[in-house]
């Protein structure tokens, strides 16, 4: 900010460290760590970097809307200030609203605004006139909401008690066309890759329940799959060093709770959404097939087999779901299920 | 006092720093793995995570102690955690005990036991490394690592030297050298406090037992041990002996049925190297040069001490450590009778030192071209070496040792241990100025024993004042230097051990070895030390008649070396 800043004796000088991306960075003594050159892992607390921070001194350490927050107390007084939002979570929250919502981008709501307000009056409803699923609310370790939670008020304490957290505050709203397990897997995935690798619980922890996903949704899930997920995820949340640990399964148990016939529809092979590559059928509609045999002689893996003029079958031990049946199919006889 | 509630037990709290000393000091024996007592606090492998009454559940080591606190160290919820946690780490693990050096020592394997892990639902599905030979004092087998991280923070918070540290992120992180070098291509000193911090077997000795047997089965040699003093004390842990115990005599007897022709004490080295060294002291406050004068007899010291500070290379002292000293002599004695035998001498040093593996092939511990010392080995692989041989250690009977070299002052045995080499050479000094017993006595507290990193003292020689360190840990070693450049400290007799403690817990000491084992093998030098009939080396009658022997041209040679 300069030297003798308005004529005084305070002077402010504001370096900006840039880090190398590294999502455990984001740990208060992580970050600090990573400021210092050392390897970026977090440790155990206390002393807690409000007494030995960055380079061992007492460190204020907040997120930047936190900050931002401050000028305009300071500006308009406190009771201005309690005057918006909820009792135990005061003043406004920025969300980022993306995923399958009309109105995508960042908005600033007070505190306790309802979710069903911001996704339909301020998101304008699922696009294209989708049918809403869930949405997933703080990011990769965020849990997510259903239906039933357009009432609750999106504060701290709210989200806690069902489960979530309002973390970074990003909301990804998602139709029918997601696949709940496929969302869990892909931030478990995210999770395992940013995990620093110090703790056991979320360095082996996490590694173990991306397996189980990865095999859930390539369909070759066995039915004790699920209760090793809670078991795992249950374990990696209560005995994690850090808050990534900590938050790490959460997508996983979230959706396990809200949406389990979806994950037991992928251990019996099936995709309800329509999304898991893997678990896809290509299937031949009997009434529609003229018997041509076009589609047996593109398939790739001669999968399909039939007698000329009746109605062909698709092996699916030996199908690959190129698809290629079905696009060359003129009788658009061929179906995915 | 202030109590808090452990298991319904109430436990007072007496300054302790975290809630796993209290549970400890409870009697109940938490498992941890990444915790040490004298590094700093990891809270890395989560398996002494305990519960408190509102159900949250926390690691107990990185956990200040509050009055009032009520925990459960076993609920259903805890054990349930720390038996998955067990599972997790199993699974990313080489599970081969059957063949591996830890089998039965091994942290991992006693804490599966214990917490009873009856399945391990995962597989094992982690690239294979290879296993890192290069260096000379130990062996890193990366397969078996569990990432605690201890051998990292010895390296880095006690020698400050940082030659291993994590690299990589997740469950892709490995514990390596800068840029995956080979260990020996690095500025690792060999003195194998990583292995004895490690929990599991992925970083061992190196072992050197074979060429022995070799030696041994091989009839045209005559195959000599000489035994430090630091393994007599902690040779007996492995069967079943109270640590601390003198098992000299027993080993004797153990080696000679093993088939070593001659069994002889590294104490009588240390003898003729308090002898050079004294003398040697004397010298350079003579001619106020070179001072401090830096002890030489750790090997780790002396290759930090040439690789980070060569400028004070010349301050440390040109005698041989005792081990060096001692094989050199017993190769000059025999030279004449292995002619007259037609044998040929092949001397094994036993030693509590993997650093030492390392120093006997140096050029300077060398007499026309042929290594003084043929093998080093440590008394972990004595140990292995005496159940391969099946001799029941713990009910051998007693043997003395050989003649001329069995005989031994305490000043040579106590310098084992952190301060021993300066109480030696001090009773020397104190001697040759004719003073009394009592004056020997009064060196014990002096300053020079005991566990802090760096112990200063002074003592009076002939009306000059000697300013004396004693420095454990090449940390404490660093400051000291830094300090000395810097004109802020400085002193005329400096001993430095790398191992913390000394000899006593050397690199190829028996491990584990926890805080009571430590303190235990302390005590023990001591107490040979009192139980010894010859007080200082200068009395030493047999060491007197070696050195007179030996000529001047003959003493510089062979007790003598450059750095």
């Amino acid at each position: 900010m300069g030297e003798h800043i308005l004529g005084t004796d305070f002077s402010f000088v504001l370096h900006i460290n840039r880090g190398a991306g590294a999502f455990v960075c984001g740990e208060g003594s992580a970050l600090t760590a990573s400021i210092e050159g050392e390897r970026g892992m977090p440790r155990t607390k206390p002393p807690r970097t409000v007494e030995q921070g960055l380079f061992a001194k007492p460190t204020v350490l907040n997120n930047v809307e936190t900050y931002a927050n401050v000028p305009m107390i300071i500006e308009n007084g406190a009771k201005w200030y309690l005057g918006i939002g909820t009792k135990n979570s005061p003043g406004t929250k920025a969300f980022a609203l993306t995923g399958s919502v009309n109105n995508t981008g960042l908005i600033e709501v007070p505190m306790g605004t309802s979710l069903g307000e911001v996704i339909f009056s301020i998101g304008g409803g699922v696009k294209n006139n989708g049918q809403f699923k869930a949405v997933q609310i703080g990011g990769p370790s965020g849990g997510c909401l259903v239906e039933s939670d357009f009432d609750l008020p999106l504060d701290f304490d709210s989200l806690k008690k069902r489960g979530a957290m309002i973390g970074s505050g990003g909301l990804v709203v998602m139709d029918d066309k997601t696949c709940m397990v496929e969302v869990a897997r892909f931030f478990m995935n995210f999770t395992q890759n940013e995990s620093c690798g110090k703790c056991v619980p979320c360095r082996e922890g996490t590694k173990r329940m991306l397996e189980i996903l990865e095999r859930i949704v390539s369909g070759k899930g066995k039915s004790e799959d699920l209760d090793l997920l809670e078991e795992l995820g249950d374990a990696i949340t209560n005995t994690a060093l850090c808050g990534l640990g900590k938050s790490a399964a959460l997508p996983v148990l979230s959706t396990l709770k809200n949406f389990r016939e979806e994950y037991v529809a992928h251990i019996e092979k099936r995709c309800p959404a329509g999304n898991c590559e893997k678990l896809l059928h290509y299937v031949i509609d009997k009434d529609l097939c003229k018997g041509c045999s076009k589609c047996a002689r593109n398939c790739p893996v001669e999968a399909i087999s039939g007698v000329i003029k009746s109605p062909y079958t698709i092996d699916q031990e030996k199908c690959i779901k190129c698809g290629a049946c079905k696009s060359s199919c003129p009788f658009k006889a061929i179906y995915i299920e | 006092m202030e109590y808090m509630t452990i298991d319904s037990m109430c436990v007072p709290i007496e300054g302790e720093k975290n809630v796993l000393s209290i549970i400890r000091k409870a009697g109940i024996d938490l498992p941890t793995f990444c915790y040490h007592s004298e590094l700093s606090i990891c809270g890395a492998c989560r398996i002494c995570v305990v519960e408190d009454d509102k159900g949250k559940i926390f690691a107990s080591c990185s956990k200040k102690p509050r009055p009032g606190m009520i925990i459960k160290t076993n609920s259903l919820r805890v054990q349930k955690y720390r038996k998955l946690i067990m599972e997790l780490l199993l699974s990313s693990h080489c599970r081969d005990c059957t063949t591996c050096h830890k089998n039965g020592t091994c942290t991992l394997q006693k804490l599966a036991y214990r917490i009873g892990v009856d399945a391990v639902r995962f597989t094992n599905n982690k690239p294979r490394e290879p296993i890192d030979n290069s260096s000379s004092c130990i062996v890193r087998d990366p397969n078996k690592c569990i990432l605690c991280g201890d051998c990292v923070r010895t390296c880095e918070e006690v020698q400050g030297i940082g030659a291993i540290d994590f690299a990589f992120r997740g469950s892709q992180m490995k514990v390596m050298p800068a840029f995956n070098k080979l260990i020996g291509d690095t500025d690792c000193v060999g003195c194998g406090q990583c292995r004895v911090v490690c929990p599991t077997g992925a970083i061992t000795i190196k072992l050197d037992e074979d060429r022995v047997w070799q030696a041994i089965e091989d009839s045209n040699v005559r195959v000599i041990a000489q035994v430090a003093p630091a393994v007599r004390i902690a040779i007996g842990d492995g069967f079943g002996l109270p640590k601390g115990i003198n098992a000299m005599g027993k080993l004797a007897t153990a080696l000679r049925r093993m088939g070593f022709d001659k069994v002889f004490d590294t104490s009588f080295g240390a003898d003729l190297t308090v002898l050079e060294e004294s003398k040697e002291l004397i010298e350079r406050l003579q001619q106020e040069e070179n001072l401090p004068l830096f002890t030489s007899c750790c090997p780790g010291w002396v290759k930090y001490c040439e690789e980070h500070y060569p400028e004070y290379r010349k301050n440390i002292s040109s005698c041989r450590f005792p081990q060096g000293m001692f094989s050199a002599v017993l190769k000059d004695y025999y030279q004449q009778k292995d002619q007259e035998d037609g044998k040929k001498t092949f001397v094994v040093s036993i030693m509590p030192c993997t650093a030492k593996k390392a120093e006997i092939l140096r050029p300077d511990y060398q007499t026309k071209g042929k290594q003084d010392t043929d093998a080093v080995i440590t008394t972990m692989e004595v140990e292995r070496m005496i159940r391969r041989a099946a001799i029941d250690f713990a009910n051998l009977e007693e043997e003395a040792l050989d003649i001329p070299f069995g005989l031994v002052s305490d000043g040579g045995v106590i310098f084992g241990v952190t301060g021993g080499v300066t109480e030696a050479v001090l009773r020397k000094i104190i001697y040759e100025q004719g003073e009394d017993k009592k004056a020997l006595e009064e060196i014990k507290f002096s300053g020079i024993r005991g566990l802090e990193g760096v112990k200063e003292a002074k003592v009076n020689l002939n009306g000059r004042e000697i300013k004396i360190a004693v420095v454990q840990g090449l940390l404490e070693a660093r400051k000291l230097i830094e300090d000395l450049k810097a004109g802020k400290r400085n002193y005329d007799f400096v001993e430095v051990m790398t191992c913390k403690r000394g000899c006593v817990m050397g690199g190829g000491q028996p491990t584990p070895a926890g805080a009571r084992t430590r303190a235990l093998r302390m005590e023990a030098l001591y107490k040979v030390d009192k139980g010894l009939q010859v007080r200082t080396s200068a009395e030493n009658p047999l060491v007197n008649l070696v050195y007179q022997e030996l000529s001047k041209e003959k003493k510089h040679q062979l007790l003598h070396t450059s750095h």
